[in-house]
């Protein structure tokens, strides 16, 4: 008889791995190509956002916002933007919240462009990656156009938005709009009813009902277990509750089409969907939108009103809360973030056993986690 | 005077009286190598070019553009040059001579293999008549580098990568040849020359796909083996940059990576113009048979249009295995050793049960 140990092989996925999408590291015990076992380790991204929130004024904490999510900055601006107007007597203007919309809204697209993009990467195509670059690209020269940032927007802001969006602006995303559907086609040709990407993703990382619950999941991730819940909708903001009730977007939701209810293609589906509900958002508002001023009456330096306030806004990712605490003066007394793929990455250690390495790949791009958001 | 070799022959020809014939041999041999190691270097470096602008026009962009003016067709020989003079860099940990025997081992029985191949008819470096034997066997020699090179690297995502060459290539390798005993039970000969030779009647197209019904759906199934045999997407496991970061070649740099790189280009080509030769016509088409009418069965303007005709079809295969390494995604280990094991080989052998009764009942060759 041979007498021969065998042990399980650790090995580190990260924090400088494709599959991470950033500096993230999970460790993850292997017995050959089974993973037997997964443990994220998170912190290397981390930059101390919510202690410099305590030491900065309001408006300039705005930019930091930009750097937890950034892939969605504008959401971020405006999750914080809110949370701050929560506490202040100020009225919007009109324009300012359409505009706020559009550039939310098409955020989201070029969110979820790259969550698209970097999924068929993971699952080992390339080309989809490309085409969903390409007309990122072009949400991006759009967002220069207004903003005169690709990535970093700082554009809405609290009291409004930055400035009024320039001559022909909107003409432009309507004409983006109206190509944007048919590429959308080909998005779900090349990639999400692809034979092979849907053998990989099917039942791969189920979440159930329950689990997604239990876990606190929000965003695509809740949403693909089949759990109905919107934030747009089911706790309205802004003007989003106008839209919903104009009928212009609908919520979708997971239906276990390809294989069971909460599998990373469900994941996958919703977002792909959403991309184009997005789209109906956009497309009411520039219908709807009218002149007028883009930003409210704000003091030269600005005082929050003492008091709290926690807002929840729908980012790609999920519900993106902030908690600000003021004392009346010109600085945050607390300044706290939750975060959606904080969140939702807690889900990974439970979904990553017993499944094959490949998985593991397939699954952690599912989460679409952004770590610049994890660690903030 | 035939030797089996042209530089023999040549050298036979022009050498002063009384040169002692080991000699000869042995500077044909040389001069073989040679030429051989020149023309595949030459085909894969276009292969990478080819590759980079097949990619960039399917992903809506240019590709290279810059390096040598036109199209940028200079940018594989400044990868190359640059390739070559970076580091020569050996992970502290690794198996020194293992880690630097792989990528010879690799590159070597892949020219090995390319010897057998023809390059005209009558013109070849190797006439040997298990000549598809000798390819199948030699290019089978580098999994043995890969697995050499995961091991020796010392990193647990390298020996991921071998393990699944090792493992992809066992259940790759069965169908792969008994798919190709198809066009062996209707051609009746290892030979390259002699298979190829075989296909041209009909004007050039007494295609082995057109003699034999079962020709066709082992062509498939030859094509896809091929794809997980020379690590081509979809089934580019053993690599898989999103899951091990680069499969066995995570610690190589350098020339020695390239070795891995020129590798799958020459092994491409190798498997091209195997299917070229074996179900496609090989030197056999209309113009050809054409060429050979005009210029006569032995001039040397049919013999560069027999090779030119081998050449495009070996490329149309390379476009083939572009064209679906960019567009689809990649399958996993578990779904990849089952359509080996239960669909490829069955059907393979399948195929060969049809094509054998086709051969013996209909045309009464039993």
């Amino acid at each position: 008889m041979l007498d021969v140990k065998t042990q399980d092989l650790e090995v580190n996925m990260g924090p400088q791995h494709p599959a991470t999408h950033g500096v993230m590291r999970v460790l993850v015990r292997t017995d050959g190509e089974l993973v037997t076992g997964a443990q994220p380790h998170l912190g290397y991204l981390h930059r101390a956002a919510e202690k410099i929130g305590e030491n900065v004024e309001w408006l300039q904490y705005l930019p930091y916002t930009d750097r937890y999510d950034y892939l969605a900055a504008m959401n971020n601006n405006l999750g914080y933007s809110l949370a701050v107007e929560a506490l202040m007597d100020i009225e919007i203007p009109r324009r300012a919240q359409m505009i706020r919309v559009i550039c939310a809204e098409l955020n989201r697209i070029a969110s979820h462009l790259v969550a698209y993009g970097t999924y068929g990467l993971d699952i080992g195509a390339f080309t989809p990656f490309l085409y969903a670059f390409r007309e990122r690209e072009w949400i991006l020269m759009l967002f220069e156009k207004i903003c005169g940032a690709r990535l970093t927007y700082s554009y809405i802001r609290i009291g409004g938005v930055f400035n009024d969006a320039p001559p022909g602006w909107l003409d432009e995303i309507g004409h983006f709009c109206d190509v944007f559907e048919d590429k959308w086609r080909e998005y779900v040709d090349l990639l999400m009813m692809n034979k092979i990407f849907v053998e990989r993703t099917a039942k791969v990382g189920v979440i159930s009902k329950e689990m997604a619950l239990d876990f606190g999941l929000t965003g695509p991730m809740l949403r693909g277990s089949g759990v109905d819940f919107d934030l747009r909708r089911d706790c309205p903001y802004m003007i989003y509750d106008e839209i919903w009730q104009a009928g212009a977007y609908e919520i979708p939701v997971g239906t276990g089409e390809q294989g069971v209810l909460g599998d990373s293609w469900d994941r996958f589906y919703v977002r792909v969907q959403e991309m184009l509900e997005s789209l109906k958002i956009v497309r009411w508002c520039l219908a709807n939108i009218e002149e007028g001023p883009t930003i409210g009456e704000l003091p030269k330096t600005l005082k929050v009103p003492a008091g709290e306030a926690y807002v929840g806004i729908e980012n790609p990712r999920g519900e993106l809360g902030h908690y600000v605490v003021s004392d009346g003066g010109k600085v945050a007394v607390r300044c706290r973030v939750r975060g959606p793929s904080f969140v939702n990455l807690a889900v990974l250690e439970d979904l990553l056993p017993n499944t094959l390495l490949a998985d593991t790949v397939a699954i952690i791009g599912s989460t679409d986690i952004v770590v610049g958001e994890t660690d903030r | 005077m035939n030797n089996g070799n042209i530089f023999l022959d040549l050298l036979v020809r022009f050498a002063p009286e009384g040169t002692p014939s080991w000699l000869l041999d042995l500077s044909a041999a040389g001069v073989g190598v040679g030429i051989l190691v020149a023309m595949v270097s030459v085909i894969a470096m276009f292969c990478v070019w080819m590759e980079r602008k097949v990619a960039g026009h399917i992903q809506c962009r240019y590709g290279p553009m810059y390096v040598g003016g036109w199209h940028g067709w200079a940018q594989s020989i400044a990868d190359g040059v640059k390739l070559l003079l970076k580091e020569d860099m050996i992970p502290i940990g690794a198996d020194r001579p293992l880690f630097v025997l792989a990528p010879a081992l690799v590159l070597g029985s892949i020219f090995a293999a390319l010897a057998a191949l023809p390059l005209a008819p009558g013109v070849f470096f190797a006439d040997i008549d298990l000549g598809l034997f000798f390819i199948l066997a030699m290019s089978s020699m580098t999994t043995i580098g890969v697995v050499m090179a995961g091991w020796a690297s010392a990193s647990k995502w390298t020996v991921y990568g071998a393990m699944r060459e090792a493992a992809q290539v066992v259940a790759y390798e069965i169908p792969l040849g008994i798919s190709l005993m198809v066009p062996l039970i209707v051609a009746g000969t290892f030979n390259l020359n002699e298979a190829s030779a075989l296909q041209s009647g009909w004007y050039g197209m007494h295609w082995y796909i057109f003699q034999n019904p079962f020709v066709l759906p082992a062509f498939a199934l030859f094509f896809i083996s091929a794809l997980a045999e020379t690590k081509r997407a979809p089934f580019d496991l053993p690599e898989a940059e999103s899951e091990l970061v680069a499969g066995f070649m995570t610690e190589y740099s350098g020339i020695r990576w390239s070795f891995f790189f020129m590798e799958e280009y020459a092994a491409m080509f190798l498997m091209s113009v195997v299917a070229a030769v074996f179900f496609l016509g090989g030197f056999e088409s209309p113009f050809t048979s054409l060429a050979r009418d005009v210029f006569g069965e032995q001039h040397f303007l049919a013999s560069l249009t027999a090779g030119l005709v081998l050449l495009v079809k070996a490329f149309g295969g390379i476009f083939l295995m572009m064209w679906l390494r960019w567009t689809l995604p990649r399958v996993r280990i578990d779904q990849v050793m089952t359509m080996g094991y239960k669909y490829l080989t069955p059907l393979a052998l399948l195929c060969v049960l049809g094509a054998s009764i086709f051969e013996a009942l209909w045309l009464g060759v039993a």
